[in-house]
């Protein structure tokens, strides 16, 4: 956790409690999680409860309270991608991966997600896989695909 | 740069710009839309950068990475100017071949043509090909031709001429009747007469007046406000400045998403260089009035496009919807007269003004005028997005466009509006794309995201995803829609899961009524739309489920 | 400030502007029944049981009389067979968390709601708010919140701030109608609470 990075986002809109989410969202984008101890922190240099700051933290599923793997796999789950086939396409990476949407593994390797329709619905099924994007993807190509991260 | 401070210069450096430009100069235009870029449409600009410089064709030659093309099922896409040349499913180790015998030699590659799979037939030009072929591309129809990152490709093709004629040839009242008399009607689901929701606006009291884009997009299936917004910012901006000058007011907002990149970077780069050249800020091209416009980033939920909740969000508040006591037109952010519109309705804003009310009406029916982007998607051949006057029936978008349905199933029902919208069955399907057409039949139009089912859909299954998206998706504060979801979510699982009782029909209807009328916002109101089409359509397949523990189009597991 | 002459189920009363369909009831001597109203709270609009039919000029709409602003020639019905079946199903929607809560009793009856309609669910919370808002309007402590979304949506102590200031206080008790409040302070004391030497001792 890059703790400096953290800490200078929060000087930068000290004592400002209308920039929260705002200073959430910067923080949840440099270390990819929300801890404890951070949120704590938000809470003293912005001047807004802690209860508020677990509000948004858990309203949003934008944010995550538990660490993430060092591969995001993020499954589309928009309607479209459904209709061709995301159903099968998500069991098939539970089963290999053997943790369900919203989970890590315990080895810290993989996080799972579904996300909202991305806006490239003719790539249906659509994974993508840290930030690379396998679009029209089957069960048997994803299992392909996932054998090659460590 | 040069700062636009009348009519008349603008018209002078868009003479210029116009005689700078080399004729027949060859442009290598390729889509670097959403999906093309999904499809690895980077590495394609890539190899073309490297093989022009190979060849030291870079000054010879005009590469252009521009916004959404529209064939999205047959990206990567790239186009040749000034034939229209275009080739699909365009791979890096195409491009030298590409470069050398199109490009230079003017030749066309047979195999990178589009090929159609009913008849074999290939066409070269891009308006041969049957997708392109007959729609009205008023709106998307320059984002190939332009770099969305360069205004003076904007200007080059006559970009804020309608900003001069509205701030130097017309009143704001008389840019308000134009808008009334070519009534043109909201794009993002309401479909409420902008005009007068602007005049709303325009007569309220309070100060200051703010003008809105709602780039929200958060209806799963609808791509192409996305796609329009990335490939031709100006479009939409020049629309927003005239709509600022006719309501009063001199702050804009852009709400968009936190997970488009290139948008965000386009917007950017657009509204720094409109800044540049005078179209924003202070004293518009010298005409006196000052409008700006600040951009504000979602947080990655649904609700947030709802209008009072976005509000709520620009504020600096978590976005939850308020009731809708009193519009936002006349107390919005801060309380202020708002007036939010969508980005297709903002864009055709300049087109009615450069060419006339009359013109504009001509085009589409008596209700609804003017062309409507599309987004195809589902079990369709062609997936992508489509342009077409209103009018258009169903049938023509689906196998003319569209391309029919892949695999040789039937079609069984075209869905409408996402989770908050209405099934259209096969039979009905001669209907024409039309605001009031549609809503009689309980699938209003809504953005205009078609999704496409085939035979082997399960209706159930349908109606219980939804289901299941809305409850993700609820704010959770309201009791109808809190609790009224958790009850109907379960039913419709356990019917999916042959565990539907009788009188599951009944009972779902009686929620979804109590959630329709109490209901908090409109995310709770809709919950009953989808299921109420899907009841008046497709009944005998959720009676199927339950009486005879079947599932008709074999979908559901466990069933028969 | 304008004053509206308004109908409440027949009886004419005058409201200033600004006055909520509820307040303008009770001058009227009409009682609309709430769940998450509370005189000394911002209304809320989140039970819904106080939706009434509310009439301007021809139109009429659905409404949480709660927040409904009156306005010129408004008529105000608190009682139909639209509103009664609204109400009936919001209270079984509820008693599906809480059967036996004491203030869902009465109002269940009087609308003929049964308990057992739904299966039951495992949260006893109903969610009217009154401790989240009670602690951070008139407490202004805030130990108290929602959190999470949707179906999902619970109320949560704040371990780090009701350690501190729950133990003198717990004036949001007697609000809660379900006895939800309580059992979520006991499991968060016995589970989340810093160590006890930071518990201030109980006074004498």
């Amino acid at each position: 956790m890059n703790n400096e990075r953290i800490d200078h986002i929060l000087d930068e809109h000290q004592g400002n409690p209308g920039a929260l989410i705002q200073v959430m969202m910067e923080i949840q984008e440099e270390n990819h999680w929300l801890p404890r101890e951070v949120m704590v922190k938000i809470s003293e240099k912005l001047d807004v409860p802690l209860s508020r700051v677990l509000r948004i933290a858990t309203f949003y599923k934008t944010f995550s309270l538990t660490p993430k793997g060092r591969h995001k796999i993020h499954v589309c789950t928009g309607t479209a991608c459904q209709v061709r086939g995301a159903q099968q396409v998500l069991n098939e990476v539970q089963e290999l991966t053997g943790i369900k949407p919203g989970e890590t593994d315990p080895d810290l390797k993989f996080s799972l997600e579904t996300v909202n329709c991305q806006g490239c619905c003719s790539l249906g099924p659509m994974v993508e896989i840290d930030g690379e994007t396998h679009g029209k993807t089957s069960p048997a190509e994803i299992a392909d695909a996932l054998k090659k991260y460590e | 740069m040069p700062r636009i401070n009348s009519a008349a210069e603008l018209e002078t450096l868009r003479e210029g710009i116009l005689a700078k430009k080399v004729p027949d100069k060859p442009c290598i235009s390729i889509c670097a839309g959403i999906a093309c870029l999904g499809l690895g449409n980077g590495k394609v600009i890539s190899a073309f950068e490297d093989e022009l410089k190979k060849q030291s064709l870079e000054d010879k030659v005009e590469l252009r990475a521009t916004g959404c093309h529209g064939f999205c099922e047959k990206g990567p896409l790239v186009v040749i100017y000034p034939e229209e040349i275009c080739y699909v499913e365009v791979k890096p180790e195409d491009v030298p071949e590409i470069v050398a015998k199109t490009v230079v030699d003017k030749q066309v590659i047979d195999r990178l043509v589009y090929t159609d799979p009913a008849t074999g037939s290939k066409a070269a030009l891009q308006s041969e090909i049957p997708f392109y072929k007959n729609q009205m591309r008023l709106l998307i129809g320059n984002s190939p031709k332009i770099n969305p990152q360069s205004i003076e490709d904007y200007l080059a093709i006559g970009g804020y001429a309608a900003l001069a004629k509205a701030l130097f040839e017309m009143s704001p009242e008389e840019v308000l009747q134009e808008i009334k008399t070519a009534n043109l009607r909201g794009r993002g689901g309401g479909g409420f007469p902008a005009g007068s929701k602007w005049e709303t606006a325009r007569n309220a009291p309070g100060e200051p007046k703010y003008v809105i884009v709602n780039a929200h997009e958060g209806e799963p299936g609808a791509f192409m406000d996305r796609a329009l917004f990335t490939g031709n910012p100006h479009l939409v901006l020049e629309g927003l400045i005239i709509g600022a000058y006719t309501i009063g007011s001199s702050q804009g907002f852009i709400y968009t998403r936190h997970d488009t990149p290139v948008l965000r970077k386009n917007l950017d780069l657009a509204l720094e260089q409109a800044r540049e050249y005078g179209f924003l800020g202070k004293n518009i091209m010298g005409s006196g009035f000052d409008f700006d416009i600040e951009v504000h980033l979602d947080v990655g939920i649904f609700v947030s496009g709802e209008s009072s909740a976005l509000m709520r969000s620009i504020e600096g508040k978590a976005p939850e919807p308020r009731p809708k006591y009193i519009r936002t037109s006349v107390s919005g952010i801060w309380d202020k007269p708002s007036n939010l519109n969508n980005v297709e309705t903002w864009a055709n804003v300049p087109q009615i003004i450069n060419n006339g009310s009359a013109w504009y009406s001509s085009i589409g029916t008596e209700r609804s005028k003017g062309t409507k982007l599309i987004s195809l998607s589902g079990n369709i051949v062609n997936s992508g997005v489509v342009e077409i006057p209103m009018g258009t029936s169903l049938r023509e978008i689906i196998f003319d466009f569209g391309g029919g349905i892949p695999n040789g199933k039937k079609l069984k029902a075209i869905h409408f509006g996402g989770p908050m919208g209405g099934s259209i069955p096969e039979s009905l399907i001669d209907t024409p794309l039309d605001f009031d057409a549609l809503s009689k039949l309980g699938a209003s139009l809504g953005a205009g995201d078609m999704l496409v089912l085939d035979e082997d859909t399960c209706m159930v299954e349908i109606a219980r995803f939804f289901l299941e998206f809305l409850s993700g998706e609820s704010c959770g504060k309201c009791v109808p829609c809190r609790e009224g979801i958790r009850q109907m979510l379960g039913i419709l699982t356990r019917m999916t899961a042959g565990k539907g009782k009788e009188g599951d029909l009944e009972l779902l209807e009686e929620i979804s009524e109590v959630v329709g009328e109490a209901a908090l916002c409109s995310l709770g109101r809709s919950v009953q739309k989808p299921l109420l089409s899907m009841f008046k359509y497709f009944r005998d397949e959720f009676e199927a489920h339950i009486k005879e523990k079947k599932c008709p189009a074999q979908y559901c597991k466990g069933l028969s | 400030m304008s004053e509206f002459i308004v109908q409440i189920d027949g009886v004419e009363v005058t409201a200033p502007e600004g006055t909520t369909v509820l307040e303008a009831a009770k001058k009227a001597g009409v009682t609309i029944p709430t769940l998450c109203h509370h005189e000394i709270l911002e209304p809320y609009g989140g039970c819904r049981l106080c939706t009434v039919e509310a009439e301007v000029r021809g139109r009429t709409k659905l409404v949480a009389a709660c927040l409904y602003p009156v306005e010129k020639d408004l008529i105000v019905r608190t009682r139909s067979e639209k509103v009664d079946r609204i109400r009936k199903m919001i209270l079984e929607l509820l008693l599906a968390h809480a059967p036996d809560a004491r203030d869902l009793q009465e109002l269940a009856s009087e609308y003929g709601a049964d308990k057992n309609r739904f299966g039951k669910e495992p949260s006893f919370c109903i969610h009217c708010g009154l401790c989240v808002r009670y602690c951070a309007e008139i407490k202004k402590k805030n130990a108290i919140s929602f959190v999470a979304m949707g179906p999902s949506r619970e109320i949560s102590f704040i371990p780090e701030i009701a350690a501190k200031e729950c133990w003198d206080c717990k004036e949001c008790f007697p609000l809660c109608p379900t006895e939800a409040l309580q059992a979520a302070f006991v499991l968060t004391k016995e589970m989340a609470f810093p160590s006890p030497s930071l518990e201030p001792a109980p006074a004498e």
